[in-house]
């Protein structure tokens, strides 16, 4: 009996299709999984139990790596393979709450013009995915808008770098540095989007899909320029 | 429209029962007879209802076949427990009442699903889309020279990739106008009302061509409608773009005059060529120019900022422009008054 016990312990169920149980054997012992390399990556995915700081470390950590990636646009998956919108979001948002406070003529302009670059962004970003769905592109489609959203960071730099420069004042000089920079900024983002969402698309078409993120990001940084603080 | 011969709107697909012989649809003379003309175009695609059907039935019978298999699946798994002392009678009922549970379940799951597939399937807009940049740049610059024949139909594209791309570009650009000249409407809805009255305009006028077009019996699709007037707003595109940065009333208007009209000509012999009788022809072609015509006066001069000087040296006796109209003028007005009574009662 421990001899059979032992080798059911190695095995586990091998050796059950030719027992047989008959009613007046006890039948006792317990059947052990192996411990081997499964069990340990169980535990690797397990996140449950880890604090809250790792967590949030992680994330970061991952957001960070993506910002970099934009920034040294090179052909590389590392955006795609693991896509997230917190990135994204992020970035909108900051780029909404320094769009605000722009010249208005009423109190309440606060809100409007946060939800209008809210609603400019996702929604133009969700239309360009589409567009390059519709045109046989293999992306899906939260990679695109992670690609998307990722790559409205150049803008936001811009956007800090105006808001700073406007601080000085808002004569020809400022505009002609906003200006310089604003282009820069928006040239390079279209410049990282290309980089990785053209490589999904059929060669002939790449013109077609770059089109409308040229036009997408041309009035966001249209609306980065034009931006000026109320008095 | 279809001839009383062709068997019916499903056999548009061209890769199912052999048709008849193509004699049927060949132009008989000019009378009244009705003629099937989609079949010429080789771009005008099946009907959307007609595409989401068939990929709908396709998809379904391969779930019904995956669902009959796990159901015979779980069928032999619910007896083997039956049959075992674990469920007794009780057991019984449950099944009984979850196998209804889910079989009503996937019935309501698979019309949710059908009605999902049929109109948000983006599948139905791929053929639309399927165009090379070599294409849309010849449609783009075709959109400006009227062709000249009108006794034979002549070809539309059928695609909507130039038409959505132009309507967003001409957003752009009326975002651009609206900025520069200070109009005064509010931020929130700056962006509202240029993608409001661009789509608007595409859309709204698109249809209603169509609607007239059904009406005289001319012999265009929706989606034809919808491309040659996208199309038409590249000549709308070009001549803002100008006029927005040089702000000359005669440039405006020379240009109006010269993009606009081409581009209308070109719409109108298209649609010209396609209609039969006077009066349709003049119903349709007379509403789609003046239409056409009217919406670029009205974007160039409702968001565009007067230079004071050169009006006074420009312009003609004839014609006097449209003021920039300030968009909250009851609220200006209404706060300039409780202003200047709030200084008044102060002052006392």
């Amino acid at each position: 009996m421990v001899y059979l016990l032992s080798e059911e312990a190695s095995r586990p169920f091998a050796g059950l299709s030719d027992v047989s149980i008959s009613e007046d054997i006890p039948v006792e012992g317990d059947i052990s999984v192996p411990v081997g390399p499964s069990t340990r990556r169980d535990e690797e995915f397990s996140t449950l139990d880890e604090p809250v700081k790792e967590t949030i470390l992680r994330d970061l950590r991952a957001v960070g790596n993506k910002f970099i990636h934009v920034l040294y646009p090179k052909r590389s998956t590392a955006l795609l393979r693991d896509w997230d919108l917190w990135g994204p979001l992020l970035l909108c948002v900051t780029l909404a709450l320094l769009l605000q406070g722009g010249a208005a003529d009423s109190d309440d302009q606060g809100g409007p013009q946060f939800a209008e670059v809210f609603v400019i962004i996702w929604f133009g970003s969700i239309i360009i995915t589409l567009n390059s769905k519709l045109l046989g592109g293999t992306i899906s489609f939260f990679q695109s808008l992670c690609v998307l959203g990722y790559c409205i960071l150049p803008l936001t730099v811009a956007m800090a770098v105006c808001r700073i420069v406007l601080v000085g004042g808002s004569g020809t000089v400022s505009f002609a540095v906003r200006l310089v920079v604003v282009t820069a900024s928006f040239g390079w983002s279209t410049f990282a989007s290309t980089a990785f969402l053209t490589d999904s698309q059929p060669a002939e078409r790449k013109a077609l899909v770059v089109y409308p993120v040229f036009l997408f990001y041309f009035v966001i940084g249209w609306m980065i320029l034009t931006f000026s603080p109320s008095q | 429209a279809a001839v009383t011969m062709s068997a019916g709107s499903g056999n548009r697909n061209t890769n199912t029962e052999p048709w008849g012989s193509f004699d049927e649809n060949l132009i008989q003379g000019g009378g009244a007879a009705v003629i099937d003309m989609e079949n010429m175009d080789d771009t005008s695609g099946s009907s959307f209802e007609d595409m989401g059907e068939m990929h709908q039935r396709m998809k379904e019978e391969e779930e019904v076949t995956a669902e009959a298999a796990a159901a015979g699946d779980d069928g032999g798994e619910d007896d083997g427990g039956e049959d075992g002392e674990f469920l007794g009678m009780k057991g019984l009922k449950g099944q009984l009442g979850r196998q209804v549970a889910d079989e009503v379940w996937q019935a309501g799951k698979r019309q949710a699903s059908r009605a999902f597939n049929l109109y948000a399937n983006i599948d139905i807009l791929r053929p639309y889309f399927d165009v090379e940049p070599v294409q849309v740049r010849s449609r783009l610059i075709e959109s400006m020279i009227p062709v000249r024949m009108i006794n034979f139909p002549q070809k539309i594209a059928g695609e909507l990739y130039g038409p959505l791309m132009l309507v967003f570009t001409l957003v752009a650009i009326l975002l651009h106008g609206m900025k520069t000249s200070g109009t005064v409407i509010r931020e929130g809805t700056l962006m509202g009302t240029a993608i409001g009255t661009c789509f608007g305009y595409w859309l709204g006028v698109s249809s209603f061509i169509y609607f007239l077009a059904y009406l005289v019996n001319a012999q265009i699709t929706m989606l034809q409608t919808l491309s040659l007037l996208g199309y038409g707003l590249f000549g709308h595109c070009v001549v803002l773009l100008i006029t927005y940065n040089i702000h000359f009333h005669f440039l405006f208007y020379v240009l109006w005059l010269l993009c606009g009209g081409l581009s209308t000509l070109r719409m109108v012999a298209a649609l010209l060529s396609r209609t039969v009788g006077q009066t349709p022809r003049l119903l349709l072609c007379g509403t789609l120019s003046v239409l056409h015509m009217l919406f670029l006066f009205y974007l160039h001069f409702a968001y565009h900022k007067i230079l004071e000087g050169l009006l006074d040296s420009l312009d003609g006796p004839n014609m006097a422009p449209i003021q920039r109209v300030a968009r909250d003028v009851p609220e200006l007005t209404l706060n300039a008054t409780l202003r200047s009574l709030g200084t008044l009662l102060k002052t006392h």
